[in-house]
Order: structure tokens, then sequence, then C-alpha cells
């Protein structure tokens, strides 16, 4: 009867080797859905994701032809932001500008970021006389449309961003360049006093 | 009466009960060490990519923000691949014929979009959304590691369940400031000027239980 114990312990090992089936569940894991961005066999190009058709334009995404979608009126740069300048449109300014123009431009828009420093074609310094001058609007139409060796950044930078963006270089044009007459009387007299 | 057991039965018996419960024991202790190991989680493995790119140059020697090429991290579910447009940003002027970047300039001719391997994939039963995570202030670190010091990427957590309710039991753990989100080397010791606890009560962080439901994240 030596038979019967190998065949309880017989049991167990079968079951064991019923549990290694258990780990093929990859159909859950791996619906047959398009993902984002996910890979497609259905079209010709290979992706899910569908290219717009032409003439289509996404909610939302209107191409409104004022001041706050192209920056211009009547074909003449906007001097003027098309929105309140409040301390908040700043900060966000100057988060967008860190993140997505400072690796060419340098924080202090001298025009001396990292990707510069490795090769990349010099940009101008936002210090300039030419770009102090430049039309707010000028900014706005730079980073929707690019210019010259500069890639348009439309597709990083919504139009309320750009507009931040803008107004921050404005501060940084300021920064390297401010007025002490424009000053409050006592922080003026303040700094006089130190500069003593 | 004859013999029902034969002498070598007390062998018989001993070997397999002690057997099975060595084998179960085994089999269990195998298990768990191939369900935690990088043969099934991934960890620390880095997969080959049509173009060999590193983020430890891109990150952390030129200084681009994560925001530069995961465009949408902020306000969608996905967190946004760069297109070889984007690549080209700067590699229509530097770099410009290295062969290593000719898949970019190829998948721009053809415009066919580049193949990337997903380091990290959940399964599709599986619901995740990097917008609420970085508006709440957990940091891409916490989640991905140094990215910044990756010279190809791999993955450094096994995304498995755990791993999201380690977290979701005890957000205050992990929490940063809002400034601190994108930044490679915060530490959850650095920066304590305001309590986590505190944290988590600015930013409004559900303490409730809703966060560990089943139905939070298998929708
Ligand atoms: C990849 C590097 C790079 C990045 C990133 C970049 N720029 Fe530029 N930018 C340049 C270069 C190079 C020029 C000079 C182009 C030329 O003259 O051919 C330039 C020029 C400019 C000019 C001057 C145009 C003029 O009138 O001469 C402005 C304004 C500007 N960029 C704004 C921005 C803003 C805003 C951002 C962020 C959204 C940005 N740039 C991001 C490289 C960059
Ligand atoms: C210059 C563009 C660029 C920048 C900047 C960048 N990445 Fe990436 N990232 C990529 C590309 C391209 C891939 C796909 C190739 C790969 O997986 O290495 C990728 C992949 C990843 C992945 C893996 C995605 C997957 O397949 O699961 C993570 C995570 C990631 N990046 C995080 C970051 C973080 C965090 C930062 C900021 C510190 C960052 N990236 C900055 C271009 C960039
Ligand atoms: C903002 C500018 C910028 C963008 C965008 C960018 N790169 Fe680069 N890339 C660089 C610079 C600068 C170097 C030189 C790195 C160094 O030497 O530090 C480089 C180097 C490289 C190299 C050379 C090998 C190496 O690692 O040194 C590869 C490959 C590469 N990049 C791939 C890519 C890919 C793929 C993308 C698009 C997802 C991309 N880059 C986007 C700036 C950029
Ligand atoms: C709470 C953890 C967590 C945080 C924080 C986080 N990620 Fe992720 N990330 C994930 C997970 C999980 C996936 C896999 C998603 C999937 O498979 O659907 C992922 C995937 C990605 C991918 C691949 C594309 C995608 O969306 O599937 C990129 C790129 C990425 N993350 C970048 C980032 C960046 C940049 C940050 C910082 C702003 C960040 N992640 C913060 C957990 C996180
Ligand atoms: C390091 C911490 C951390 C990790 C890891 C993490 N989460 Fe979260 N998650 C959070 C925080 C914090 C919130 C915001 C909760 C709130 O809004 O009250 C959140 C929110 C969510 C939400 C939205 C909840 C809702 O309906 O409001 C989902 C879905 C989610 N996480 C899924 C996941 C998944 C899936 C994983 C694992 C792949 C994961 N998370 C890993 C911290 C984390
Ligand atoms: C914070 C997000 C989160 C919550 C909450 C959550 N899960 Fe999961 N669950 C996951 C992730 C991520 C995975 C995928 C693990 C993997 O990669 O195998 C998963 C996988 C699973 C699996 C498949 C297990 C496996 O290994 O294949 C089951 C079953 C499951 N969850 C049940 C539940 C139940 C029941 C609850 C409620 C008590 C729950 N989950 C709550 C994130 C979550």
């Amino acid at each position: 009867m030596i038979s019967l114990s190998i065949r309880t312990s017989l049991y167990p090992l079968c079951f064991c080797g019923f549990l290694f089936l258990c780990a093929c569940r990859h159909d859950m894991m791996n619906e047959p859905r398009a993902k984002t961005f996910s890979q497609s066999e259905f079209f010709k190009d290979g992706a899910s994701a569908r290219p717009l058709p032409a003439n289509v334009v996404p909610r939302g995404e209107a191409q409104v032809n004022d001041a706050f979608h192209i920056g211009m009126t009547n074909g003449v740069y906007v001097t003027q932001l098309p929105m309140q300048l409040t301390p908040k449109l700043l900060a966000r300014g100057r988060e967008r500008f860190e993140a997505i123009c400072a690796e060419c431009h340098g924080r202090t828009g001298d025009g001396n970021g990292m990707v510069v420093q490795r090769g990349f074609p010099v940009p101008p310094s936002y210090h300039l006389d030419r770009m102090r001058n430049a039309p707010l609007g000028h900014f706005f139409d730079v980073i929707t449309n690019g210019y010259g060796a500069m890639f348009p950044y439309a597709a990083q930078v919504e139009p309320q961003d750009r507009w931040a963006i803008a107004a921050y270089i404005r501060a940084l044009q300021l920064s390297q360049h401010a007025n002490p007459n424009d000053l409050p009387p006592d922080v003026r007299n303040k700094l006089e006093a130190e500069s003593k | 009466m004859a013999q029902i057991f034969s002498r070598n039965a007390n062998v018989y018996a001993r070997v397999t009960t002690f057997g099975i419960v060595v084998l179960i024991c085994g089999v269990g202790w195998a298990t768990n060490e191939v369900f935690w190991s990088p043969y099934t989680t991934y960890v620390d493995v880095p997969l080959t990519q049509p173009v060999p790119f590193s983020h430890k140059h891109h990150v952390a020697e030129d200084g681009i923000d994560c925001r530069y090429c995961h465009t949408s991290v902020e306000k969608s579910r996905f967190a946004g691949m760069p297109t070889s447009e984007t690549c080209m940003h700067c590699h229509s002027q530097i770099f410009t014929d290295v062969p290593l970047l000719a898949p970019v300039r190829e998948s721009l001719a053809t415009n066919a979009p580049l193949k990337w391997n997903r380091v990290h994939d959940l399964p599709d039963y599986v619901y995740f959304d990097h917008s609420i995570h970085v508006a709440k202030g957990i940091g891409c670190s916490t989640c991905h590691g140094r990215v910044d010091q990756m010279p190809i990427t791999w993955r450094v957590n096994t995304l498995y369940m755990k791993w999201c309710l380690d977290c979701h039991r005890h957000p205050q753990k992990f929490v940063r400031p809002p400034d601190k989100v994108f930044a490679m080397t915060w530490q959850p010791s650095q920066d304590r000027q305001l309590e986590p606890t505190q944290l988590v009560r600015q930013y409004h962080i559900d303490t409730s239980g809703r966060l560990t439901n089943c139905s939070t994240c298998h929708r």
C-alpha cells in the first residue's frame, strides 16, 4: 500500500502545479482597448491616437483673432496685457519661464542658459534696448510662432501662460533697468543711505 | 494476518508529512521571491529604447524641467511624452548628425511617432491620475526616484497595490510643499517649517478612508 501514500502526496503537488497556471492573467492586464499614445494595428500609421481631420477645431481651442489669442489688434502688436496684472500672474509666469525658457535664455534672461553653454545658438539678451522697447505682444507672438532658430512653444505653453511669461519677462527687464525715481520715497531713501 | 504497512511505511509517512510542509513553504517562499524580484517587478531593470535617452544628461546636466517634455503631467491623467519635434527644439542645432538620434530624425521625416518602451505600466484595471498627485504635493521623485541620475530610465517602485496603499494610508509621510514637487533632491526630513500633518490639511487631502476604497483605483 505504498502507492496510496505516494498518491496522497501527489495531490498537493498537482495542486501546487495548478497554482502556477493562475499567473497567466495578462488578458485583464492589457485589455484590447486604446490607451493614451498606445500602438494600434488597426490604423496604418501604427498609432491609436488619431490626427485631427482637416478643418476640425477642438472644443475650446478656436483660433479667435483677438488680442488674447494672437497678441495683435489689426496686425499691430498690443502693448498692454489683455488681462489684469496680478502678483499671482507674475508668479505663474516666473514658474513657467524657469521651466520652459530658462534652459536657453537663462534665469535672468541674459541668453546664457545651460543648453546655450552646450553649443546652442545664443539668443539675444532681454536687456538689449531692442528687446526692452519691443511691444508685449511680440513676446507672445515669439512663444506662439517661434523666431528664427527658436521653435514655437504653442504646444507647451497655453495662451494664458504665454501672457504670464510675457509679463514676467517685462519684470525681468525692469529688474535690470530700474529707475530709482520710480521707487517709493522711503525705499529710495533707504537705498541711498545704504549705498553711501 | 499479513502486515498492511510495510517496514518502510514509517519512513514514507515521515518524509511525506515533513516533505509536504517543506514543499509548501518552499513554493510559498519561491513565489514570494519571484513576486518581489526584478524579474516580475522590473524594478531597477533598464529597458532598451529606440534612442538611448538620458535623463541624467538632459535633467541634471542641462537643467531641463520635467514639464518641458512631460507637458501634461499637471493637467491630466497621462504625464505626456515629448514629440519628435520637441527633441528637435534643441537637436536641430546641437548634436544634429549623431547616429544615436537617427531614429528621431527619421520619425520626423516620416511623421511616424517614436516607439518608446514603457517603463511603468499599470494593469488596465487600475486607474491612475498624475494631476491629482502633483496638485496634492506628491513629488515625481517619490514615485519615480532620482530620474535625474538615470542614464537610461528604469523603475524604482514595484507599482504593486501595496505600494499605492502604503501612501494612501499615510500621505503625511510623503507630502511636500507645492514648490518642491519637481525637486529631485527633496527628502522627507528636509524643509520642515510646515509640519506634514499641516500640509495634509492645507492640501485638503482626504483622510476619511476614501483613498483606500477599492473603487478609488478600480473604477
Ligand atoms: C531651445 C532653446 C530656447 C528655448 C527653450 C527658448 N528660446 Fe527663445 N530664443 C532662442 C534662440 C536661439 C533665439 C534667437 C533666435 C534667432 O534670432 O534666430 C530666441 C529668441 C527669443 C526671443 C527674441 C526674439 C527677437 O525679437 O529677437 C524671445 C522674446 C524669446 N526667444 C522668448 C522665449 C520664451 C518666452 C521662451 C519660453 C517659452 C523661449 N524663448 C524659449 C532659443 C530658445
Ligand atoms: C528632454 C525631454 C525630457 C525631460 C526634460 C524629461 N523627460 Fe522623462 N522622458 C523623456 C523621454 C523621451 C522618455 C521615454 C524614454 C525613456 O523611458 O527613457 C521619458 C521617460 C520618462 C519616464 C518613464 C516613462 C515610462 O515609460 O513609464 C519617467 C518616469 C520620466 N521620464 C520622468 C521624468 C521626470 C521626473 C523628469 C524631470 C526630472 C523628466 N522625466 C524630464 C523625455 C524627458
Ligand atoms: C532643451 C534642449 C534639449 C531637448 C529638448 C532635447 N535635448 Fe537631447 N541633448 C541636449 C543637450 C544640451 C545635449 C548634450 C548633453 C551633454 O553633453 O550634456 C543632448 C544630448 C542628447 C543625446 C546624445 C547622447 C547623450 O546622452 O549625450 C541624445 C541621444 C539626446 N540628446 C536625445 C534626445 C531626445 C530623444 C530628445 C527628445 C525626447 C532630446 N534629446 C531633447 C539638449 C536637448
Ligand atoms: C503617485 C506616484 C507618482 C507620482 C507622484 C508621479 N508619477 Fe509618473 N507614473 C506613476 C505611475 C503609477 C505611472 C504608470 C501609469 C500607467 O501605467 O498608466 C507613471 C507614469 C509616468 C510616465 C509615463 C507616461 C504615463 O503617464 O503613463 C511619465 C512620463 C511620468 N510618469 C512622469 C512623471 C513626472 C514628470 C512626475 C512629476 C511631476 C510624475 N510622473 C509623478 C506614478 C507617479
Ligand atoms: C506617495 C504617495 C502616493 C502614492 C505612492 C500613490 N498615491 Fe494616489 N494619491 C495620493 C494623494 C496624496 C492623493 C490625493 C488625495 C486627495 O485628494 O484627498 C491621491 C489620489 C489618488 C487618486 C484620486 C482619488 C480621488 O478620487 O480623489 C487616485 C485614483 C489614486 N491616487 C491612485 C493611485 C494609484 C493607482 C497608485 C499606485 C499606482 C497611487 N495612487 C499611488 C498619494 C499617493
Ligand atoms: C490606491 C489604489 C488601490 C486601491 C485603493 C485598491 N487597489 Fe487593488 N490594485 C491596485 C494596483 C496598482 C494593482 C495592480 C498590482 C499589480 O501590478 O499587479 C491592484 C491589483 C488588484 C488585484 C489583482 C491582484 C493581482 O495581484 O493581480 C485585485 C484582486 C485588487 N487589486 C483588489 C482590490 C480590492 C478588493 C480593493 C479594496 C479593498 C483594492 N484592490 C483597492 C491599486 C489599488
